[in-house]
């Protein structure tokens, strides 16, 4: 179970012979099906946290039978905590690009987008110039496949795939019933496939490297390598890739001042693991599945504050639509203030957990359901912290 | 005609009269005047032939697409978790002493908005400052101010 830490360098990895281009003609010579059953069969799952398995999600919208068809690439990364695709965008845009193009080409999609959150436009001047070049590439090539670029404008939720469809209809990005699903009815209620930037480039790589090299990387359940986002107190904040799998322990080891009391694991809607837990908690889809990001507290903070932030976000970031989020979340962030101020007994803390339980049935999007992973693990385990 | 409803002729030509072009179309009137007017939202409306109602209400869901009037430049400092770690509350009172504002606040003279966001995907280089699409890591109090005042010599 001890996994040594491991650092790889796949996706930020440029060798002299690299050529994003090569990946594309690549992919293009291969049956479509075979590029699908590859990338079942790498295990690859989704790297914006739900970790669906991408060529199953290929495999679906492939097969629904529409003449159109959109691939949209997700760059509206918003999580306090996460900031990995802002860097692959900045840095290896082609790699995003062929992945979205080698999608295009397996689902049969004329159309591709990337919806960047409105916080990163700086990055699209430089994005359409590539683009411009890319996508006449794309047309020498005969693939009829173009890439555009959509700018959100400061809404986390849109985040949430159906709210970002809303979106980028022009509509107040508000999440959907589910079913009907993406892959069905997506971007203007055609099938759709939807992906983050990362699962995008690793697309790319595998095609690049072949099924086995990702293969080696990570467990059963957690295959590869993936980018994690490292802040708070350390004296490496930054971006790393790594391999999946590995025991927090090691990565506190690695990244933490030697003070670490906490991390929160995948942003602001993952968990806080405390350190008595640091030994056995694996970092991965056995363990605590994450989209990439890694606070890390030290002793000198107060978890108190830390999870206040957290509720205020999601309070200002909750889109409106269902009540339990909506009114939820600023129970919450009232009660741990009601409590704080001695006006509400300790045990009220319990009753704000049962809300977060509501909240995980009742709230229609995984925004409202995810509060009660930050709420009640620092609430579980930092509980003097919040009332005193 | 009004230059705002110059610029949404312009902006919907270039877009596409569909209604999925609302976004970029609200985007570049904020892009050119910084905030969306009630004349520029009426002339969306009738321009993709959707209720005004309709526009404003898509339109104040977004933090970017401002319905009030902002400056001319705009300045957004990250408050959230890590950023607040690293001394964000210094770097804002920092400029509203210099701006002789609070947050939410645009200056007499019109120049400048000061106004916090959440999260602007810069957390291992925090405190952070995006002005107008400009984004400022690693800042400390007088780095934002003197950042701000060379905004105040060219913008
Ligand atoms: S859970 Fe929250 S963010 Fe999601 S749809 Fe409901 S109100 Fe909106
Ligand atoms: S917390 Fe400030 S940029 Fe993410």
């Amino acid at each position: 179970m001890d996994k040594p830490i491991k650092k790889v360098d796949i996706i930020f990895e440029i060798g002299d012979d690299y050529n994003a281009l090569d990946v594309l003609d690549k992919a293009l010579a291969r049956p479509a099906d075979d590029i699908v059953l590859d990338l079942i069969d790498s295990g690859l799952k989704g790297r914006g946290g739900a970790g669906f398995l991408t060529g199953l999600k290929w495999k679906f919208t492939k097969n629904e039978d529409s003449d159109i068809k959109y691939v949209i690439c997700n760059a509206d990364e918003g999580e306090p905590g996460t900031f990995k695709d802002r860097e692959i965008l900045d840095r290896v845009p082609e790699k995003v690009f062929v992945g979205m193009a080698i999608c295009g080409y397996v689902i049969g999609a004329r159309e591709g987008y990337i919806y960047l959150r409105g916080e990163y436009n700086f990055l699209v001047k430089n994005l359409l110039n590539k683009l411009e070049t890319f996508n006449k590439q794309l047309k020498e090539r005969n693939l009829d496949f173009v890439i555009g670029i959509r700018s959100g404008s400061g809404a986390y939720v849109c985040g949430e795939e159906s709210a970002l469809f809303e979106s980028m209809e022009g509509h107040r990005g508000e999440p959907r019933n589910k079913p009907p699903y993406p892959t069905v009815a997506g971007y203007n209620k055609k099938p759709t496939v939807i992906n983050n930037v990362e699962t995008l480039v690793y697309v790319a790589m595998i095609t690049r490297l072949g099924v086995n090299r990702f293969k080696e990387l990570g467990t059963k359940d957690s295959r590869g390598s993936k980018v994690f986002s490292v802040s708070g107190d350390t004296p490496i904040p930054g971006i790393y890739e790594l391999e999946l799998g590995m025991p927090l322990s090691q990565f506190v080891d690695e990244f933490a001042d030697g003070d670490a009391k906490a991390v929160q694991v995948g942003g602001a809607s993952g968990s806080c693991v405390p350190r008595k837990k640091f030994g056995d908690t694996i970092i991965g889809f056995e363990g605590i599945p994450t989209g990439g990001s890694m606070m890390i507290f030290n002793s000198s903070r107060s978890m108190y504050n830390v999870l206040h932030d957290y509720l205020e976000f999601f309070t200002e970031e909750s889109c409106g639509q269902c009540t339990p989020c909506r009114v939820g979340c600023q129970q919450l962030l009232k009660g741990i203030e009601a409590v704080k101020r001695g006006e509400k007994p300790p045990a009220y803390l319990d009753e704000l957990k049962k809300l977060t339980a509501t909240m995980r049935i009742a709230a229609k999007c995984g925004l409202g359901q995810s509060v009660g992973n930050p709420f009640n693990s620092i609430i579980d385990n930092f509980r003097e912290e919040i009332i005193y | 005609m009004s230059n705002t409803e110059l610029l949404v002729k312009e902006l919907v030509k270039q877009h596409g009269k569909t209604r999925n072009s609302l976004m970029a179309v609200l985007q570049g009137v904020v892009q050119e005047e910084r905030f969306l007017s009630e004349d520029a939202m009426i002339a969306v409306a009738r321009e993709l032939d959707l209720a005004a109602a309709d526009v404003y209400g898509t339109a104040s869901f977004y933090t970017f697409l401002d319905t009030v009037p902002r400056g001319k430049n705009i300045i957004r400092v990250c408050k959230t978790i890590t950023c607040h770690m690293k001394g964000k509350d210094e770097v804002l009172l920092a400029l509203e002493n210099m701006l002789k504002i609070k947050v939410g606040e645009t200056t007499h003279d019109k120049r400048f908005t000061l106004l916090t966001a959440n999260c602007l995907g810069w957390c291992h280089k925090g405190p952070v400052m995006l002005v107008n699409d400009e984004i400022y890591p690693e800042l400390t109090p007088q780095k934002a101010i003197e950042i701000i005042e060379e905004y105040a010599k060219h913008h």
